[in-house]
């Protein structure tokens, strides 16, 4: 049986491990949903890369239709080779194209499929894909075939919760929340992506980090992405960690609005001390 | 298997179907669960929970089913502190002998034992044969080999379960709370009507007819454009900006960023008013009377597809719902009562909720609780909270 118990590159909680080999174990799709910024896409590419899997990733639009993902018979392309008499015209297989989850299918070897950001579809979207995921098969009617998984691939679903997904969807699938990564666990993350880090640094960074995270009225929290960057920013720029707290350097690394800047800008000014009214 | 525990998920309000449950049962009967609450626990809540908003009442659920359990928090903190940290199992560990040892004990047995153990042992063991301990064959502690056993400490800890859910780190995410801007607008994503019978030019190629028009053509290409597909929904906010509003002004303001953000209507009006409607309706939330409009001409030229949303308390003097001249503000009045006003609304459109912030098991008691029975009397209202909100816009959206 598939485990997985993360990877070099990529901190996982015991949690989400958990939901991860439980996901696999029941053979039903996983949810994962969570702050922007949390690695939720990264898993996939984790799990594929701990268990030696081929990735196959459909990333969603607010244009993507679940017969995308199904397969595409390009109508337009026979239309041009009709018009010219090219060879095959009649074989209507020659335009049919799978997609991404027609080709998670079809594969012979069992891959990761991750279907990113599907709450930025159509609120029906997720559920035109109830049966495909069900029962991991579809039926093409222009060339009368039923594509079914040989072995069903393990399927791995974000959100953003940008919309709600539907019921009868949520239902088939193993749910998990990714947290905000605390700060025990951010140094870990943070360990990952840079080889040699004064350990300081990162503790100082982290020490203010959590504290404008915690600043009220903050619209766009930063995330480990960009602490990330800052980290960089921050070693690059040879800054006395001592400081980082007092001046809060590089700011717009961190955030991307001006409002925010001016918001930690007056959060300095006071220490990072909750405002007295 | 715990069937009692099904229907308190379901008492809970969490809408757990018998398929999911079964779900739960097949990890059950595959070992996810290691025989441990805390595992049951992570297994149990990743099948049956949908959204980290009904994580909450999942930990309620929970802790409340299994807070019999608690009595193996009994075990000495001595012994657990000495089972956080196990010894491996010797190399030469006997299984056989383990398994013709503890074999044919019962569950009464085992508890037995332990209850003995519990009794006499002062001290740490390991490696061993009768002791609560580690790496060891007997019938208690962890780490260790026996056909049969209690699992004392160790991975999967009983008490964490428990714990965690007796924390009740989720609560933030139930949404009945109050609202932020963001899961307004979701909420709002949900007032939509598609439809391509909308006037305007045809610009959006229909490939399918195309096709069909062109393989009539004798494969001569022929075009064929529809109209594109539009969300048709037009709506109209009313907020009030009445004095006993200030204190809902954060939430309204919350709404009204949702809806102002909310591009996907084909048409949006908002306009104020204070306290009750009456003649005219505001521009602007400090409800002048040089920004003002003609309640007539909004219902003259607003055609009934409008849908229309109340935001307010509905707390008012009645007489300033009643009565002709009732209007608070000074030099404004009224030649009929705000109550007229409100049913003109209702009349013409088919379509018109009523948002309140006041929670709503204190509307039959809080200030203005007549005039809020009189105005739900007229139109279908909702408290202004996440849950509710959905059922209004459901409302909304519904033909009638």
């Amino acid at each position: 049986m598939n485990n997985f118990n993360g990877s070099n590159e990529y901190v996982v909680s015991e949690d989400l491990m958990r939901s991860v080999n439980i996901a696999m174990a029941l053979e039903k799709p996983l949810l994962i949903k969570g702050e922007p910024g949390t690695g939720k896409t990264m898993l996939a590419d984790a799990i594929s890369k701990a268990l030696n899997k081929k990735l196959i990733i459909w990333n969603i639009k607010s244009t993507t239709k679940a017969q995308d993902g199904l397969y595409v018979y390009d109508t337009v392309q026979r239309l041009y080779d009709s018009q010219f008499g090219t060879e095959g015209v009649n074989d209507i297989k020659k335009y049919i194209k799978l997609g991404k989850l027609g080709e998670a299918f079809n594969s012979d070897e069992q891959v990761v499929l991750l279907i990113d950001e599907i709450d930025k579809a159509d609120l029906e979207f997720p559920n035109d894909l109830l049966w495909e995921l069900d029962k991991m098969e579809f039926y093409i009617p222009e060339t009368k075939e039923t594509i079914k998984a040989k072995v069903r691939p393990i399927v791995i679903i974000t959100s953003n919760a940008e919309k709600e997904l539907p019921d009868a969807f949520l239902r088939r699938c193993i749910f998990h929340y990714i947290e905000f990564p605390n700060a025990e666990m951010m140094a870990e993350i943070i360990k990952v992506h840079f080889d040699d880090i004064d350990e300081y640094l990162v503790e100082k960074v982290l020490e203010t980090f959590y504290l404008i995270r915690d600043v009220r009225d903050i619209q766009k929290k930063p995330s480990t992405s960009e602490v990330i960057d800052w980290i960089q920013a921050l070693a690059i720029g040879g800054i006395n960690p001592d400081e980082i707290k007092e001046k809060v350097p590089f700011a717009g690394v961190l955030l991307k609005k001006n409002e925010d800047l001016e918001t930690v800008e007056k959060a300095k000014e006071r220490g990072f001390a909750r405002p007295r009214w | 298997m715990f069937i009692d525990f099904f229907y308190k998920l379901r008492d809970t309000g969490l809408d757990v179907s018998v398929n999911e449950w079964l779900t739960v049962m097949e990890a059950l009967r595959k070992g996810l669960c290691k025989s441990s609450l805390t595992e049951f626990y992570h297994v149990c809540r990743a099948i049956v929970v949908r959204s980290e908003s009904e994580f909450d009442k999942f930990d309620t659920a929970f802790a409340d089913y299994f807070k019999d359990i608690k009595k193996f928090d009994e075990i000495p903190k001595e012994i657990y502190d000495f089972l956080e940290n196990p010894k491996a199992m010797a190399e030469d560990f006997d299984k056989l002998a383990a398994d013709l040892r503890n074999g044919n004990l019962t569950l009464e047995d085992l508890q037995r034992l332990l209850r003995e153990r519990l009794e006499e042992q002062k001290e740490r063991h390991d490696g061993g044969i009768y002791w609560i301990g580690t790496g060891g064959g007997s019938t208690m502690g962890h780490s260790g080999y026996s056909p049969k056993g209690i699992r004392v400490g160790g991975e999967g800890r009983l008490r964490s379960a428990l714990q965690m859910a007796g924390e009740h780190n989720y609560r933030d995410f139930r949404d009945d709370n109050i609202l932020d801007t963001r899961q307004l607008q979701v909420a709002f994503r949900r007032l939509r009507q598609f439809s391509s019978r909308v006037e305007g030019p045809k610009t959006e190629l229909d490939v399918e007819k195309t096709i069909q028009k062109t393989c009539d053509n004798a494969g001569r290409l022929k075009l064929v454009f529809d109209r594109p597909r539009q969300n048709t929904v037009k709506l109209v906010v009313l907020f009030d900006s009445g004095g006993s509003m200030h204190r809902y002004s954060q939430m309204c303001s919350a709404l009204f960023q949702a809806v102002s953000k909310s591009n996907h209507f084909k048409d949006l009006k908002i306009y104020y008013f204070h306290n009750c409607i009456y003649d005219q309706l505001y521009t602007t939330p400090e409800c002048r009377y040089d920004k003002s409009v003609e309640t007539n001409w909004v219902l003259r030229n607003l055609n009934k597809d409008y849908k229309i949303i109340f935001v307010g308390d509905a707390a008012m003097s009645p007489t300033e719902l009643l009565s002709v001249g009732g209007n608070y503000y000074y030099g404004v009045f009224n030649e009929e009562p705000g109550i007229e006003w409100i049913r003109k609304f209702k009349n013409k459109y088919k379509n018109v909720v009523w948002l309140n912030p006041i929670a709503e098991n204190r509307w039959i008691h809080t200030y203005g609780y007549d005039t809020i029975r009189m105005i739900s009397k007229e139109v279908d209202m909702y408290e202004l909270t996440v849950s509710r909100m959905e059922y209004a816009l459901k409302k909304l959206i519904a033909s009638k």
